[in-house]
């Protein structure tokens, strides 16, 4: 394994692995609140709360990455006030890119947990308050099994898309080797090399098997999970 | 239990203003689609506030708005039938069941197996929800809502999405129920074959209030009461005990006025029944006929007459202590010069009787449906 990629080309794909996996698990239970709340409940300003979830979606993504530097760089309205009371920098570190790549995908995963949310009946969930059941009960034994499926895809949409994430990464926390350079940079870094085409090749087919894995993972889970609470 | 209800709510173009008692056994709300009648028990469950009201189930309070109580579905304890059984899909049978016990005050109530028993789902206990029929469902809810262990049952038409053969398959079940739980029982309906075989009350709802309340028989058998229960369905009840199964085919009922013979009656000697006899098929006659097939001829005495707008008039007749209500023309009602007071026969064909308008009767007797 190790000789068929060098080490920088092997800790750009751990290091992709990573901040994909931070990015996903930390939007998880936000993107659940802002799903359910988008579904759910009307209050002012939804829409702009809406719009706001969207936009790294519509944005080219070196604004992202730049309004990313503003608020978090160390010198930023927020970067700032992290560094001097927590210690925490995340301008040019890969908990920057796991950021960079967090807010890019957090619309797909806000999405499927939307739709999977407005397909619940709200009936059923009445049902359970006549039984006994008092609200979060209600949420933990009917509307959460239900949207499980829903969460699980957004989840792995989530990672094949922080895996995939460039534009505001390579922005805000630039491209360095074995601290900032995930897969998609690196593959960029070798094209803007005469000759690098057979190494960014390597690099390329393994975006595709990750990207592919996950994508027949999602429909597999999501599947059985449909069959289950489907009930047949 | 008694359950008191008082209730004003506006919605657009349309006023809920209602005050009842609904005692023990099953007090059946019946009206047309739009009177309300949802509306008054999603207030009871919890599920809907009204602007003014209260709710008290004997000394507890549900809902006050006086007061500024108003207890969450979930601290009410009422079991809730809906319509569309709404039952949980990522949950067997089993589970569905059993949901409400996760949350019921720990005390004992009715087991499992009782349930499953009495409500006939044993066979589909670890099936789930999508692979039930309709009647099935509506079964498991019952069952569900009634091991929540609630003070009250509220169902919302159950039977009103099934087909006539999931009716007749449930209704025997509901007759069980309510003669072996003694929970009681508030019924929301629109089908008059139902609130005439179920109910012990009926509250009668037009257009948002309350036009008439007392026990089945005695509104079902009020001439008053009769248009806003729809002619057709105009009908008084009777009881009577099963006194012999005849070798052809026919069973003699005793009542209060006199033995009584339908086809075949599936029940013990002795069941005690409830027969509900349509206005429309009961004859009057001034002299007793002979040379007739109907059957049943029955002397009576008439309390009172109500004429219609139309051709039509409702008497209502003493037989003995039970009332039947015959629906005839007012034209008939003039030749015959019926006057309260005056002696007939009523005369009603012995198959006239459906077979769904038979049910038991509460509890002093073993229930029609035997094992």
């Amino acid at each position: 394994m190790t000789d068929w990629l060098t080490p920088d080309e092997w800790r750009a794909v751990a290091l992709s692995l990573r901040v994909s996996f931070w990015a996903t698990l930390f939007s998880l239970p936000l993107g659940l609140v802002v799903a359910y709340a988008l579904a759910r409940w009307n209050f002012w300003g939804k829409q702009v709360l809406n719009g706001l979830v969207h936009l790294p979606l519509i944005l080219p993504p070196v604004v992202t990455g730049y309004l990313l530097l503003l608020t978090f760089g160390r010198r930023g309205s927020v970067g700032q006030y992290l560094d001097q009371w927590f210690g925490i920098v995340l301008a040019f570190r890969w908990t920057g890119a796991a950021l960079a790549a967090a807010v890019m995908a957090f619309p797909l995963m806000v999405r499927a947990m939307r739709l999977a949310i407005e397909a619940v009946d709200p009936k059923l969930e009445q049902a359970a308050g006549t039984l006994g059941a008092s609200r979060p009960w209600v949420f933990a034994t009917v509307t959460l099994p239900l949207i499980l499926p829903g969460i699980i895809a957004g989840a792995i949409l989530a990672f094949a898309k922080a895996m995939g994430e460039f534009g505001a990464t390579i922005t805000f926390v630039s491209n360095i080797p074995g601290q900032t350079q995930t897969l998609p940079s690196a593959i960029y870094a070798f094209l803007q090399v005469p000759g690098g085409e057979a190494d960014a090749a390597r690099l390329v087919w393994i975006a595709i098997t990750i990207a592919m894995g996950a994508l027949l993972l999602s429909e597999w889970v999501a599947r059985g999970v449909a069959r289950r609470i489907s009930g047949q | 239990m008694t359950l008191h209800i008082a209730l004003r709510h506006r919605f657009a173009g349309f006023t809920l203003d209602v005050a009842f008692a609904a005692p023990a056994g099953v007090t059946a709300l019946f009206g047309r689609s739009g009177s309300g009648k949802t509306t008054v028990i999603n207030a009871v469950a919890g599920l809907l506030c009204p602007d003014q009201g209260q709710v008290t189930a004997d000394s507890v309070t549900l809902l006050d708005t006086a007061r500024g109580v108003n207890l969450p579905p979930h601290r009410r304890r009422i079991g809730y039938v809906f319509q569309d059984a709404r039952l949980f899909p990522h949950l067997t049978v089993r589970q569905n069941l059993l949901y409400g016990r996760w949350f019921a005050p720990k005390e004992p109530g009715v087991s499992l197996d009782r349930i499953v028993d009495l409500l006939g789902i044993g066979p589909v206990l670890d099936r789930r929800p999508g692979a039930l029929s309709g009647g099935e469902k509506q079964r498991v809810a019952i069952g569900r809502a009634i091991l929540s262990n609630p003070r009250l049952l509220a169902l919302d038409e159950p039977l009103a999405a099934l087909d006539e053969a999931r009716k007749a398959e449930i209704l025997p079940y509901l007759e069980r129920l309510r003669d072996e739980l003694h929970l009681p029982i508030l019924y929301v309906s629109h089908a008059m074959a139902e609130v005439a075989r179920l109910a012990n009350t009926v509250v009668l709802m037009e257009a948002g209030r309350v036009t008439a309340t007392g026990p089945t028989a005695d509104i079902l058998s009020d001439p008053a009461t009769a248009p806003g229960l729809g002619l057709r369905e105009a009908g008084a009840i009777l009881t009577a005990r099963v006194g012999a199964q005849d070798d052809d085919g026919l069973t003699r009922l005793d009542s209060a006025m006199g033995p009584l013979w339908l086809p075949r009656v599936a029940a013990p000697l002795g069941a005690r029944l409830r027969i509900r006899v349509l206005a429309q098929d009961v004859m009057l006659a001034t002299v007793r006929p002979e040379g007739i097939s109907a059957l049943n001829i029955l002397p009576a005495r008439v309390r009172d007459i109500r004429l219609g707008d139309g051709p039509g008039a409702l008497v209502r007749l003493d037989a003995g202590g039970e009332v039947i209500l015959a629906r005839i023309t007012r034209r008939s009602a003039e030749a015959l010069a019926l006057a309260p007071g005056k002696p007939v026969f009523a005369i009603l064909k012995a198959v006239s009787v459906a077979q769904e308008n038979v049910s038991a009767d509460a509890a002093t007797s073993p229930a029609l449906i035997t094992h």
